[in-house]
Order: structure tokens, then C-alpha cells, then sequence
């Protein structure tokens, strides 16, 4: 069973990594989109499905880290992503670790509120002062370089960089699940009290585990910003927080690469739906198509899109795996 | 782990004097004093509401008291959070089973063994590896006989299976102290003798506070009982002197 989930990761890694020698420009790019947004749903996956705790502000920290790439480069010479990549990572994580220290204090659903204050917060500062650009957002001259090896303006040099990113912050994440420290966050979401009971200070655990992952959005920030080269404040909008959310559960919370397939699933059913030859002029109302998938899948995969496989069996089987133990 | 040599032949390990409790105007304890010692079991038995689990939570840091103080190892640890208390040798069961259902029998005990071993920032080691955790779920498992069941979800263990993995879980921190909320709840006949048998050779080695409801094995178990009315203590003594005690009777063993 761990075989054939570590294949089909490989799997899709492997189809990533050919797919720009079948792809002309335009799919580069979508898919470079997608991997970005895959980093961040995996950063939210650990918050969410592996600590239990569902932050509803995941976009603050994916903004942050766009507007430091775009506010730290300079409009002459083009930074070296040496610097300016862990900066911006820095500069999520920052605020990722004010956000949490304050609003891990609270439980449930007002965790959930306080997030989305604080991500607003952070939206309405970009948005009303001078320092975002307003609005209109701001652009990014010059894209970020590494010496003479990695030029970021190039398309299918920043696709490369971007997977590479994306493989990264998969392995480091799958490597921290399973040790010490993901195990306690495990042992967090299963139950909190328990934990307490048995002598883990819960929470340095979760501060931890939450600026990690205001981190891992900040990095997806960044690439995102040098992608585009453009930020605009719905970057951080609660939208945007909402739309990883339904990444994950699409794919199947508590599974790493569930949230790699949630952010493809989404992706494509967002382009399905928005796809004039498909659906003609009610292409315009796609939120409403999409809305209604994500509705039925949901209903359908109560296991999300990971979950696919052990349902098909148990149907087929007659039998329930309810037994299965969730490491 | 703090301070366990200095006190190790120290007879009295746990230690709660005049611990009120209030809520709101509801007084939940009012000046209880309680003393656990090495190598005997304290029962405390009570009606429902009579503040028994209200001063396991208490001693064991998951609420503070209104008013009162907890001393564990000769060490003032009122002001200690619930986890600090734990590492330093309190290991406390619940009422209800508070297992990680969907955990491994084994991994539900090496996590709470890795209580005493935290190091979270060897992040890139995996924790199967980890010799000390592996080591003593090993032997908690293996006392509390669920060897058999190790790799079962825990969730799927029976009632009283469950109560077994509580204990196990709680030895698995190494505890000096157990504080141990109605262990026998809803066990049957054969289950209730292992698991008495299992409190009875723990004993040595532990102070043991035993919350319960079966009054047979509370008398055949305790080396001291005391009996709890409305918050508050009403006698505290040998079991065959409370069973004389015409206030207990009244009170509590009469109503039977």
C-alpha cells in the first residue's frame, strides 16, 4: 500500500518534469500556476490535515511573501534569488509566527475567525496605504536571477525552478511527518488534551508547525510574484484562503499528495467550468458550475480524491476498511 | 524526571492541602487535603458530583484551584502547567477513554513513551527510529498484554481493551504518581481481575490515586480510602474503618 502511494508521487513528479517537452507556452505557464498553488495548499495541509488546525488566513502569508519579492528587488539590477528567496520565505514566517502566537490562544471556530481577521488585516494594509500600491498593485521589473545559472524570466527555466521547489517542500514535509515533530502534531489533532496529559506542551508544537507552514506559503508567494511579475492585493484576499481550503479537502485532507491532486483537481475544474467551447455563455457563470462540483465531489469523496482508489476497492470487496491504520 | 532522587525514598510523592474549587458561587472542592505515598493505593470514592474527578483534574494541572496547593516530589507545583507536571513524574488516566483511535495500539503508546523524549527538532529523523520511544511502548505494551494487538487502530479495540491501552499509555511516561479516573468502568468480571492484578504489582513502584466506583474491588484494592460528599472530605482512614464509619454510612455505603 505505501509502495504503490510513493509510485504514484513519483508518478506525477516524473509527468511534471516531461510535461514542458509536449506543452508549448500557454500550458508552461498554467501548469507553472498550478504547482505554485500546490505548494501552497501543501503548506495549509500541514496546518489543516496533519495539526488540525484549519486556518482560514492562508492567503496573508502567500501575499506577504509576493509583495516582499516585489518590494525587496531593486528596479536596476535584478536580485539574486540567494537573498531574496529566503527573505520573503522569512517575511511570511514572521508574520506567520505574530498571527499564531496571538490566535493559537483561541480553539475552533474562533481559530478559524482570527486568521481571517488578521489575513484581512494584512489585505486592507496593502490595499489603503501608499506601501501596496493600492489596488492597482505593483510590478515586478527586473525578475529575479542566480548568477549566471538560473535566469527566473525565463519561462521554462522558472517552470524547472518552480517543480524543483515544489518536490522540495513535498520530501521535506513527507520527512517531518513521520518524525518526532509530526508525530506530536498527529497527536495534536487526534487529541489535544491527551497530549497535554502526557507531558507535550502543545503550544510551542503548533507556533512551530504554524510559522513553518506561513513559510512554505510565503516561498509559494514569492515564485508566484516572479511567475507574474505583478502582485495585486486579492493575492490576499479571503478568496483566495477559501480556494486552498477546498484544495486540500478536494484532495483528500491528512494526505500529503492529497493536496498535490486537490490543486490540479481544482485548477482544471476551474478552467472546465470557465471554457466557453464546453459550456457556451454559461461559461460566464463558472463560479456557479464550479461551486456545484465541488458540492457533489465532496458528497461523492467524503475521503477527497485520495480516498478514490479505497472506495473503488472497498465497493468492489463488499468490505469496509475501517480498520486501517492512519500513521 | 526534575528532582526524582532527592525525594525517591520519600514516602509521600503527591501532595494537594486545602484545594478549593469554585464555580461561580458552586463550590466544587472546599479544603480538600490529600496525600498519595509510594507503594499504596489511595481510592477515593464519592457520588456522582462529590468533586472526585474535579480534584484528579486539579492535581494533575488540567485546571487550576481557587485556592490551595499541589506539591509533587517535594516540589511546590501549583503554579506548573498540566505537561510540565507530567514530564516531572504525574501521569494521569481518563474517565473516559481519551485514546488516539486512529493510531496504532503500539504507536499510541510510543507517542505518549516520546513524552520523555521529545527533541522535535531532529526533524529529519523518523520516529520509528527513535530507540527510547520504540523501546518503552515495547514494555508497556507487552505489561498490559495487548502484544497481540499491536498493530491494531486503536479504535477498534474492545471497551476494556481500551482501558488497558489508558494505562499503558500512562506507564509509557515513565510516572512516579498515577492518578487513575474509574479504570474499571464498564469492565467485565475477568477484565476488572487483570486489570486489579496489574494496579496490585504497580503499586511497588507507584503512588496511586484510584478514583471508582466498584466498591468490591476499591475495598480489596486500597490501602486508604477517603470519601468525598459535596466537595468536600467526610473521613479519610484504613478501608476496614471507613467501612465501620457510621458517617460513610449514612452518607455513602448506605445508599446501596
Amino acid at each position: 500500500m505505501n509502495h504503490s502511494r510513493t509510485l504514484f508521487v513519483a508518478l506525477c513528479f516524473a509527468l511534471l518534469a516531461l510535461f514542458p517537452l509536449v506543452s508549448g507556452s500557454y500550458g508552461i505557464d498554467f501548469v507553472s500556476k498550478i504547482m505554485v498553488y500546490a505548494i501552497l495548499a501543501l503548506s495549509l495541509e500541514l496546518l489543516v490535515g496533519t495539526t488540525g488546525l484549519i486556518c482560514f488566513g492562508q492567503a496573508a502569508f502567500f501575499g506577504i511573501g509576493a509583495y516582499a519579492a516585489v518590494l525587496l528587488s531593486s528596479d536596476s539590477n535584478p536580485s539574486s534569488i540567494a537573498w531574496l528567496l529566503p527573505a520573503c520565505v522569512l517575511a511570511a514566517s514572521a508574520y506567520a509566527l505574530v498571527v499564531g502566537a496571538l490566535s493559537l490562544r483561541t480553539k475552533g471556530v474562533y481559530f478559524i475567525m482570527v486568521t481571517l481577521a488578521f489575513a484581512q488585516m494584512a489585505y486592507y494594509v496593502v490595499h489603503d496605504t501608499p506601501l501596496g500600491g493600492g489596488t492597482d498593485g505593483i510590478y515586478l521589473t527586473l525578475k529575479p536571477v542566480l548568477g549566471s545559472l538560473i535566469d527566473l524570466d525565463k519561462a521554462l527555466t522558472l517552470y524547472g525552478f518552480i517543480l524543483a521547489c515544489l518536490l522540495l517542500v513535498f520530501v521535506g514535509l513527507a520527512v517531518l511527518n513521520r518524525s518526532r515533530f509530526g508525530r506530536a502534531l498527529a497527536g495534536i489533532r487526534v487529541n489535544e488534551q491527551r497530549m497535554r496529559a502526557t507531558g507535550f506542551s502543545t503550544y510551542p508544537y503548533k507556533l512551530a508547525a504554524f510559522t513553518v507552514s506561513g513559510g512554505i506559503a510565503g516561498l509559494a508567494g514569492f515564485l508566484f510574484a516572479v511567475k507574474d511579475g505583478y502582485v495585486n492585493p486579492e493575492m490576499m484576499s479571503w478568496h483566495l484562503s477559501g480556494a486552498v481550503l477546498i484544495m486540500i479537502i478536494l484532495g483528500g485532507l491528512g494526505h500529503l499528495r492529497g493536496a498535490l491532486v486537490g490543486a490540479f483537481a481544482f485548477a482544471l475544474l476551474q478552467e472546465l467550468f470557465k471554457s466557453e467551447a464546453v459550456f457556451g455563455a454559461f461559461a460566464k457563470h463558472w463560479h456557479l458550475g464550479l461551486g456545484l462540483a465541488i458540492i457533489a465531489s465532496v458528497v461523492v469523496l467524503p475521503r477527497g480524491l485520495v480516498g478514490l482508489p479505497g472506495q473503488i476497492r472497498a465497493r468492489l470487496l463488499g468490505g469496509k476498511n475501517a480498520g486501517e491504520v492512519t500513521l | 524526571m526534575t528532582n526524582t532522587n532527592t525525594n525517591a525514598n520519600a514516602a509521600t510523592l503527591l501532595r494537594g492541602q486545602n484545594i478549593t474549587r469554585r464555580w461561580g458561587g458552586l463550590v466544587a472542592l472546599d479544603g480538600v487535603s490529600i496525600e498519595l505515598q509510594r507503594g499504596s493505593v489511595h481510592a477515593v470514592i464519592g457520588t456522582n458530583g462529590a468533586g472526585k474527578s474535579t480534584l484528579i483534574n486539579i492535581l494533575s494541572g488540567e485546571i487550576p484551584p481557587s485556592s490551595g496547593s499541589v506539591e509533587l516530589l517535594g516540589q511546590d507545583v501549583t503554579a506548573w502547567q498540566q505537561p510540565r507536571r507530567a514530564r516531572a513524574g504525574l501521569g494521569r488516566s481518563y474517565q473516559r477513554n481519551t485514546i488516539y483511535p486512529t493510531f496504532s495500539v503500539f504507536e499510541n503508546c510510543r507517542l505518549a513513551a516520546q513524552a520523555t523524549a521529545q527533541k522535535p527538532w531532529q526533524f529529519w529523523q523518523s520516529a520509528q527510529s527513535c530507540d527510547v520511544s520504540c523501546g518503552i511502548a515495547e514494555q508497556v505494551v507487552a505489561r498490559s498484554g495487548l502484544t497481540d494487538l499491536r498493530n491494531l487502530a486503536a479504535g477498534l479495540l474492545s471497551h476494556g481493551q481500551k482501558r488497558q491501552l489508558e494505562i499503558a499509555m500512562c506507564l509509557a511516561t515513565k510516572p512516579q504518581v498515577l492518578l487513575l479516573d474509574e479504570p474499571l468502568a464498564g469492565m467485565g468480571a475477568e477484565e476488572t481481575e487483570r486489570m486489579l492484578a496489574m494496579l496490585a504489582e504497580l503499586k511497588a513502584e507507584h503512588a496511586i490515586l484510584l478514583v471508582e466506583h466498584d466498591m468490591d474491588a476499591v475495598f480489596r484494592i486500597a490501602d486508604r480510602v477517603t470519601v468525598m460528599v459535596n466537595g468536600a472530605v467526610i473521613a479519610s482512614d484504613a478501608p476496614a474503618a471507613i467501612r465501620s464509619n457510621p458517617q460513610v454510612q449514612t452518607a455513602y455505603l448506605g445508599d446501596h
